[in-house]
């Protein structure tokens, strides 16, 4: 086997792999910037997956399908909303309990639909003169349409953030609130919005794995990665480009694992079970060290905002 | 009270109620539809406690078809079962409860129910426990499996004789000895018909993630496999081997459904036949605290029907040695079998004991791939 047939499949695995983790940590990503942090990924994505799957399955329609995800993950994003933006409640607790109410409510919807096939999921689409470009195209663009729109989303999120001035309220959301707030700008209201759009990307990531990479439902599908999603907003420190490169890193170790098994190399699978959330304490000990102590983390992240107390 | 205080206590409340929420989701207590005929009669109280969700679509799915087609036979029988009950301490609580709710007969069916099982049918010596996959038996207490391996060898000669380019993928959850075992089993049935044909085998370390078994499955059939095997609890290992259009043997259930272009046929559970004839023998008073390891004569394991691009000659190859295995004139593991150094484990004409066998931690000649320590 050459270099070429053993690199091309692999990155085109990581591709795929890092896909849904890829939605669930964009919208983690946004949600964080605005200050606000939620454990709940896990169960927005599985939220996501069987609602997206319920509403494919029953339309025939995977973008009604996709929809249907954003929905859900949106409205279950919104108790999050409410818990810790209007009733100032613990974010972690809160995002913890969201996480056990997401995995329990989606076994209990998807009774119904275990085992059964969707008759269209999203297929496999090469992406016209750019699915043969050599070597660049095999890996990045003969994927699903979902592949495809997250590259997108990646540029949207990055030019948004750094380059409009919504996008300069969103960053200074998480970093002081209160001066928001002195500039006359509803802090709560776009809150809600970003938790919510938040939570509408964490569902696409759960709708990835239901309609897009293995098209079925099965009760807790999401099997962790929801949490390696939240690691790696850290990993990213908080930045749309780093997430996409991460999300491929990530997806990518255990295609390699697989691969370098095919080829006859045993690699622990526990060491690479822990390859994730090593990378992101690595990172962190490396960014803390260089910045003397300061973590690029929003400032005000984790913090209830409390306009009386300003 | 001020503000924060009420919201404080509002959020508690909030958090509670999604907490409660979600537990009644994870663990439905479920009871059966009473069955109409046997109205006026009481009903023996049959309980089934489950590692995973019944919507797993595999191990304790399968356990639940098991429970259907036992109140389907015995329509004076009422069951309850228990999803998600988490192996250890906590499964001993539910035992408990169920035996103390008038339950007769309580299948446990994962292997970390053991020690909890035991304890609790101390207290109860009315009720009859019967133990999934485990060892430990007492005067109330009985085990139960099936020899898979049986069926995981008959879908081994679909595999050796679909096969073109003889590598046959295997994508296997955990090094332990009942997935070591099935692996040899299919082994056997693919050189049985095609001895150049070898098996691939990647491990997962996981039961249950489609998509990572998906994955695995990706990296088998790029390095040349054109069957896809596993032992694995989701179809993703079928699904991949269905885009590829390639073949796939599935497990646990018939997965046909989920890739029906290309699962040849699957090594399947049935535990309803068992389920039914054990109550029955409580109801008769039959019944003993047997460790019973069923074989495939007894309807226990077996093997779905095939897919229409299984060729006659390969169902008659297969239907040949099932009559052998059925009618125990032969069983898989007679020798001569070698490992993978042509080392001989069994010799001509001997056939494993079930220790060995129970603790198979080798691979037999044919495999590729190294068991992780």
């Amino acid at each position: 086997m050459s270099i070429q047939e053993f690199l091309i499949p692999l990155l085109a695995a990581s591709v795929i792999a890092g896909t849904p983790i890829l939605y669930a940590a964009l919208g983690e990503l946004i949600t964080e910037r605005a200050g606000i942090i939620n454990l709940g990924v896990e169960g927005i994505m599985l939220i996501g997956a069987v609602s997206g799957f319920m509403m494919a399955v029953t339309t025939g329609s995977p973008w009604l399908g996709l929809l249907a995800s954003m929905l859900a993950g949106g409205a279950v994003a919104l108790i999050h909303a409410f818990l810790t933006i209007t009733l100032r409640a613990n974010q972690v607790v809160s995002g913890l309990a969201l996480t056990i109410f997401g995995t329990g409510l989606s076994g209990y919807l998807g009774k119904a639909y275990i085992g059964i096939p969707v008759e269209k999921p999203f297929g496999i689409i090469p992406l016209g003169p750019l699915a043969d470009i050599p070597y660049i195209g095999p890996i990045f663009f003969q994927h699903d349409a979902l592949v495809y729109i997250s590259y997108v989303l990646v540029v949207i999120i990055w030019y948004f953030m750094f380059h409009t001035r919504p996008g300069l309220n969103l960053r200074a959301l998480g970093e002081n609130p209160a001066a928001m707030d002195a500039l006359g700008l509803n802090v709560f209201y776009l809150r809600y919005i970003y938790v919510m759009a938040g939570g509408a990307l964490g569902g696409i990531g759960g709708a990835y794995l239901s309609l897009a990479y293995a098209p079925s439902w099965l009760e807790n599908m999401t099997a962790g990665r929801g949490w390696i999603a939240v690691a790696l907003v850290i990993f990213a420190l908080w930045n749309p480009w780093r997430a996409l490169m991460g999300a491929y890193l990530f997806g990518g170790i255990d295609a390699l694992g697989f691969r370098l098994q095919v080829l006859g190399y045993q690699i622990s699978p526990f060491f690479l079970q822990m390859l994730p959330y090593l990378f992101t304490v690595i990172i962190l000990v490396f960014v803390v060290a260089r910045q003397k102590g300061r973590l690029t983390a929003p400032g005000a992240l984790g913090l209830s905002y409390d306009r009386e107390e300003r | 009270m001020n503000l924060k205080r009420r919201s404080a206590i509002l959020v508690a409340l909030l958090v509670s109620l999604l907490l409660v929420i979600s537990g009644c989701g994870a663990k439905t207590p479920a009871t059966s539809t009473p069955a109409p005929a046997d109205a006026t009669k009481e009903k023996l109280k049959v309980a089934f406690v489950y590692v995973g969700p019944v919507g797993d679509a595999g191990w304790s799915f399968a356990h639940d078809q098991g429970r259907k087609y036992l109140v389907e036979k015995l329509p004076q029988v009422e069951t309850t079962i228990m999803e998600s009950v988490p192996e250890g301490a906590d499964s001993e609580r539910v035992i408990t409860q169920l035996a103390e709710k008038g339950n007769k007969i309580i299948f446990t069916t994962s292997f970390g129910y053991m020690d909890p099982t035991i304890n609790v049918a101390k207290k109860y010596p009315d009720v009859t426990f019967m133990h999934n996959s485990g060892y430990k038996t007492a005067e109330n207490v009985g085990t139960y499996f099936g020899r898979i391996y049986q069926a995981r060898y008959l879908t081994g000669i679909a595999a050796g004789k679909t096969t073109k380019s003889n590598t046959i993928g295997y994508v296997a959850a955990m090094p332990i000895p009942e997935v070591i075992r099935g692996i040899n089993a299919f082994t056997q049935g693919v050189r049985s018909v095609n001895p150049a044909a070898k098996v691939q085998v990647v491990w997962t370390n996981t039961w249950y993630d489609p998509a990572k078994e998906k994955d695995a499955a990706k990296s088998l059939l790029t390095a040349g496999a054109d069957v896809i095997a596993q032992h694995q609890d989701t179809p993703g290992p079928m699904q991949a081997a269905e885009e590829a259009g390639k073949y796939g043997i599935g497990y646990n259930m018939d997965m046909s459904k989920m890739a029906p272009k290309a699962v040849l046929t699957s090594a399947v559970w049935n535990w309803g036949p068992y389920y039914v004839q054990t109550v029955e023998s409580v109801i008769n008073k039959t019944w003993k605290n047997d460790q019973y390891w069923g074989p495939m004569s007894d309807g226990i394991v077996d093997i779905a029907p095939f897919g229409p691009m299984v060729t006659d000659e390969t169902k008659k190859l297969v239907a040949d040695a099932k009559d052998k295995i059925v009618s125990k004139k032969w069983d898989v593991f007679t020798g001569p079998i070698k490992d993978q150094t042509g080392a001989v484990k069994v010799p001509e004409g001997q056939v494993m004991a079930d220790k060995d066998m129970l603790s198979m931690d080798w691979f037999v000649e044919g495999v590729d791939g190294t068991i992780p320590k």
